[in-house]
């Protein structure tokens, strides 16, 4: 059986959502799953990983989190092990750590997979290319499959296994090192991560309006609020908000485009959405085309009566 | 001090790809390129930081001959030179072949600092700025929204799901760059006319084998055509309907 090594993120002894569904994408191959953990908890975070897919852990300690002393011991880990595949949630934070592992392996990474499966020692991966607009199926002739997996793509799991916590030491300091997090205000959740997204475009007309989309994203309680481009150009919402080919890419359960036409860029960034809502008073919108569910009318008439009747669902529980 | 912005040539942002008869690629014929929208600010980057610190910005591409089109573009912004490391397949290069042809023209360079996007927007892999890093065993952040560099230390700030984080690092780095960190500048007629006399070098590419192999290439399902529920704010309790009942996701 080929083993896979798993980079799962945690913090304060408590491993991220997202590198759960990448341990659990792990275990969906068959392959033998190794966590690699670093930083301060991972020790605590490691213990539980038994119950998520994973039948070892190698934790690594660390004071203070750096990407490239990360990617060198995970380098290491994947080495020792004598593992077939490497591979990361798609996080900023995984995104930063993986390329570095792949250069340190001497492979090649595959970003953003939605797809991973192994025959053997063999793995393939489709991956999303253009946005979205070509999906791409590979593998690789390099010795490790080195990968990182889009998140809400892959679920985790629940086994009854434990697993063996190991510890490794870290080859040293690294050249690049993180001083200080700025918390998102009110524990915000980020538009590539929420389960729900609720996103305006230049149709709302003045950037005040986004109250209007602020309230349905607050009604929903788990929502992130998107942003088109030519509202981001415009200076009305904050460049982490943009949902589309120059910002991100987004695949929650529900997307709600209120005043969006449907570019072709903010198309590409959100196509693979569960369910799509468009709300746009122009009916011939290409954003229609796309909608599994669409109402044709005014944003500041039908998005406070929606605000209302998703908070009046969530009082009843 | 010896700055390089790293940059590649991409199909417009508005192409619908069609796959050619292999099967396994993008129709090549009918594209019209440009230089990715996160090079730009990479190139903004390197002749703000020249503009500050002083020294020179080449522009380095693995790209076709014809690359030399968006090279011009930032020498026309400001640059002083440009090398095409020329490869007719660079359509096929993988991250791992591409950085490793970067990294050693740009450990020839003696680069200080090297700016490229975050991601370019054709394959969306965002791997070659921090493989060219560690190749060469340069310091990187990737993502940068702000930075500053002072002597031979820098401080980066870059956007992660837990918030806003702050990088100390000393040079040489490779930074990545996404948007917010600045606005790219326009070309002027006096920019474009000294371009021409600025020299860009075309370097044969050596050639370094994809382990990356492409077995098929499929264009995403068409979403099923959905439906208008309805018209203003009368429609809302047949899409709370919908939502709940028939999708399931409220």
């Amino acid at each position: 059986m080929s083993k896979i090594v798993v980079y799962v993120e945690q913090n304060e002894g408590k491993p991220s959502t997202a590198s759960l569904e990448a341990l659990g994408a792990a275990h969906a191959t068959g392959s033998e799953v190794v966590a690699a953990l670093s930083g301060p908890g991972a020790e605590a975070a490691a213990g539980g990983l038994g119950a998520h897919g994973a039948a070892h852990a190698v934790v690594v300690p660390a004071e203070q989190h750096s990407p490239d002393q990360v990617a060198r011991d995970l380098a290491s880990i994947v080495t020792d092990q004598g593992a077939k595949a490497f591979v990361a949630t798609a996080t900023s934070t995984s995104r930063d750590v993986a390329p570095r592992v792949a250069a340190h392996l001497d492979c090649a990474l595959f970003s953003d997979c939605t797809k991973l499966e192994a025959s053997g020692d063999s793995f393939q991966v489709s991956r999303p290319m253009l946005a979205g607009k070509l999906v791409s199926e590979q593998k690789t002739n390099g010795p490790v499959l080195c990968a990182t997996l889009r998140r809400n793509v892959f679920n985790p799991v629940t086994t009854d296994g434990t697993c063996e916590v190991a510890t490794a030491d870290s080859s040293g300091p690294g050249k690049v090192v993180l001083s200080k997090i700025e918390a998102k205000p009110g524990g915000k959740l980020d538009v590539s991560e929420a389960p729900v997204v609720v996103s305006g475009g230049r149709g709302l007309k003045e950037p005040e309006n986004f109250k209007l989309i602020e309230d349905l994203a607050d009604a929903f309680g788990n929502a992130a609020v998107g942003a088109s481009r030519a509202v981001v150009d415009l200076g009305w919402r904050p460049h982490g908000e943009q949902v589309g080919q120059t910002g991100k890419t987004v695949s929650p359960q529900l997307y709600v485009a209120v005043c969006i036409s449907g570019a072709i860029q903010h198309l590409a960034g959100m196509k693979t959405s569960k369910v799509i809502v468009a709300i746009n008073k122009d009916a011939d919108a290409p954003i229609f085309k796309i909608a599994d569910y669409g109402i044709v009318g005014d944003a500041h008439e039908v998005v406070p009566a929606l605000t209302e009747a998703v908070k009046a669902i969530r009082a009843q529980g | 001090m010896k700055i390089v912005a790293c940059i590649k040539r991409v199909p417009v942002t508005e192409t619908q790809p069609k796959i050619d008869a292999s099967g396994t690629a993008m129709e090549s014929s009918g594209v019209e390129h440009m230089l990715s929208f996160y090079d730009e600010l990479g190139v903004e980057e390197a002749l703000v930081t020249k503009e500050k610190h002083g020294g020179e910005v080449t522009v380095l591409t693995l790209g076709p001959k014809e690359a030399s089109k968006e090279v011009r573009e930032c020498l026309a912004k400001g640059a002083d030179q440009g090398v095409i490391l020329a490869d007719a397949d660079w359509n096929q290069r993988d991250c791992r072949a591409t950085a490793k042809a970067l990294a050693a023209k740009i450990g020839e360079l003696g680069a200080d600092l090297v700016f490229t996007g975050w991601v370019a927007t054709d394959r969306d892999n965002a791997a070659v700025g921090p493989m060219v890093a560690t190749y060469l065993d340069y310091a990187c952040v990737t993502n940068v929204i702000e930075l500053s560099i002072d002597g031979t230390t820098g401080t980066a700030k870059r956007e992660s799901e837990a918030g806003i984080e702050t990088y100390t690092f000393s040079l040489p780095a490779v930074i990545t760059c996404q948007k917010g960190l600045n606005e790219p500048r326009r070309a002027g007629l006096k920019g474009i006319m000294a371009a021409k006399k600025k020299a860009v070098e075309e370097v044969p590419f050596e050639e370094v084998a994809n382990q990356a192999e492409v077995v098929g290439l499929s264009l995403p399902p068409a979403r099923s055509e959905g439906r208008i529920v309805g018209e203003g704010a009368d429609a809302v309790p047949a899409l709370i309907e919908a939502l709940r009942n028939e999708a399931q996701v409220l």
